[in-house]
This record gives structure tokens, C-alpha cells and sequence, in this order.
């Protein structure tokens, strides 16, 4: 009869998973940049809130839409640098005397950058935030905009 | 792709909820952003809470060039426990969190029996 000492995994089986799941998120952001480009993917570590966002374009301006549910005014930063718009802020719990039985919602600071494709005027950036939805008007540089031309058909 | 009557694919997303127990019965907090007052439906069939918030189009005509967003409605089911009294489930939404508030019935609070 053999007497086997038993053993543990020598990593815990969380920490193992979480090296498993973050290589993972790797190589998915790998795929996803060769395919898409990295410009608008967020930055982020796997343990932040990353606020969902969409990006429109027409000739003036990028609209950036990000769903930022439950917030106050205050608890929304938006800042530009160069053609980076980052949000960010901290949302608490509500209801803290309450017992919690489910939690699936994120609490704590969040943060959300992305780059814009072309250069933003700084000093015509417009925000609005209604129903948990922040909305950010940026206006393109003059000089990004797309020029016109006219070609005679002869 | 099967569209709805204004042109958006058919299909829910589940919001993102949390639960938690008071004195007086149960309160769930549902994560809809873009949802107002006037886009909500809720029932209480049958033993069942349905929540259902409506996205609005956008007001602008840009062009969506990178989404994150899902285009689809916000719903989700929960099975009510026979302790709730459905006749006074109540509900608000402020800032894209709804709120649903479903008292206990009267008869399953605990009460205190004074000794005669």
C-alpha cells in the first residue's frame, strides 16, 4: 500500500484561475486589436468597472454615449488630454443599512478612456448627463475635418 | 436579422440588479440606463415580477462608428415569494436605476405578542 502525502495545489485555486481568466483577457485584447485596432478598447485591469460606451461620428463632431446608471453629477469626471476623453468617478452603495442578498452591480471608483481618431476642439467639449446616461459632444478640429472638393464632370 | 416595429434587432438584455432584504419585505435595484418613467412596463402575474424598460433611439443622426452599447430592451423575470403582498409592489426609476419595492404581507411580519 502506498502512502500518498496529500497535497494541495501549490497556487491557490482562485489565484490560478484569476492567471487563467487574465491571460485569457491577453490574448482576447491581442485578437481584438489585430482585427480592430486598439484605439477605442479600454485600458483597463480586470477588477474595475469599465463603463460601457458607443462612439458616433458625423463631419463636426464624435459623440460619446456611456452608460453611467445611478451617478450624481458630481460623481462624473470627464477630462481631455490631447485627443483622450477619460470619465471617470466613484459611485457608492446606496441603502447601506439594508441586507444584502445579491449584488450584481459595480461600486467604487471607475474609470473609462479612449482615444479619438482624429484631433477634438478642447474648448468646445460638451457634456450632459440624463437617466444614467452621460453624453459628450466633442467638435472635430478645424483642421481634422474632412475638406470638400468639387470635381467638375466634364 | 429579425427587426421590431422601429427597426432594432428583437432581444433583451438582462440588467444588472441588486437585492436586498428590509424590515418590511425586499427591494431590487435594476441598472437601466437610458430608461424614463414613461418606458417602463412592470406587471405581477401569476406569482411572477416582470420588468421591462424600453431603450430610446438616439436624438442625433451621427453614425454609430464603435459600440459597446446593446441595442436591445432591458428585461428580467423574478418568481415572487408567497410572502409578498403583490398589491403593493411599488416602483420608481431616478438617473437609469429602477427601483421595486415589494412589501411583506401583514399577516407573515413578525409581530410581538404581549402576555397577558
Amino acid at each position: 500500500m502506498n502512502i500518498v502525502r496529500y497535497l494541495r495545489h501549490p497556487q491557490s485555486d482562485l489565484s490560478a484561475a484569476l492567471d487563467r481568466i487574465t491571460s485569457m483577457r491577453a490574448e482576447m485584447d491581442r485578437i481584438y486589436d489585430s482585427t480592430f485596432g486598439s484605439s477605442f478598447r479600454s485600458s483597463a485591469s480586470l477588477s474595475r468597472w469599465n463603463p460601457a460606451v458607443n462612439v458616433y461620428q458625423d463631419k463636426d463632431q464624435f459623440i460619446v454615449v456611456a452608460e453611467l446608471p445611478g451617478l450624481k453629477k458630481e460623481e462624473i469626471e470627464i477630462s481631455l488630454h490631447d485627443d483622450t476623453l477619460t470619465i471617470s468617478g466613484e459611485r457608492k452603495r446606496e441603502g447601506s443599512s439594508e441586507q444584502v442578498l445579491l449584488t450584481e452591480r459595480f461600486y467604487g471608483k471607475y474609470q473609462r478612456s479612449l482615444t479619438l481618431p482624429t484631433a477634438v476642439d478642447p474648448d468646445k467639449v460638451k457634456a450632459s448627463y440624463r437617466d444614467g446616461l452621460l453624453q459628450v459632444v466633442l467638435p472635430k478640429a478645424e483642421e481634422a475635418k474632412s475638406k470638400q472638393i468639387e470635381v467638375a464632370l466634364k | 436579422m429579425v427587426l421590431n416595429e422601429d427597426n432594432r434587432p428583437v432581444g433583451y438584455v438582462t440588467p444588472l440588479v441588486d437585492i436586498e432584504s428590509t424590515d418590511d419585505g425586499y427591494v431590487i435595484r435594476a441598472e437601466m440606463p437610458g430608461v424614463e418613467k414613461s418606458d417602463l412596463e412592470i406587471t405581477v402575474d401569476n406569482g411572477e415580477l416582470m420588468i421591462l424598460g424600453r431603450r430610446k433611439p438616439t436624438e442625433f443622426t451621427a453614425e454609430l462608428i464603435y459600440r459597446e452599447i446593446e441595442p436591445h430592451d432591458f428585461r428580467r423575470v423574478y418568481e415572487l415569494d408567497p410572502s409578498i403582498d403583490t398589491t403593493k409592489v411599488s416602483a420608481k426609476i431616478d438617473d437609469g436605476v429602477l427601483t421595486v419595492r415589494l412589501p411583506k404581507a401583514e399577516t407573515v411580519k413578525p409581530r410581538k405578542i404581549s402576555v397577558q
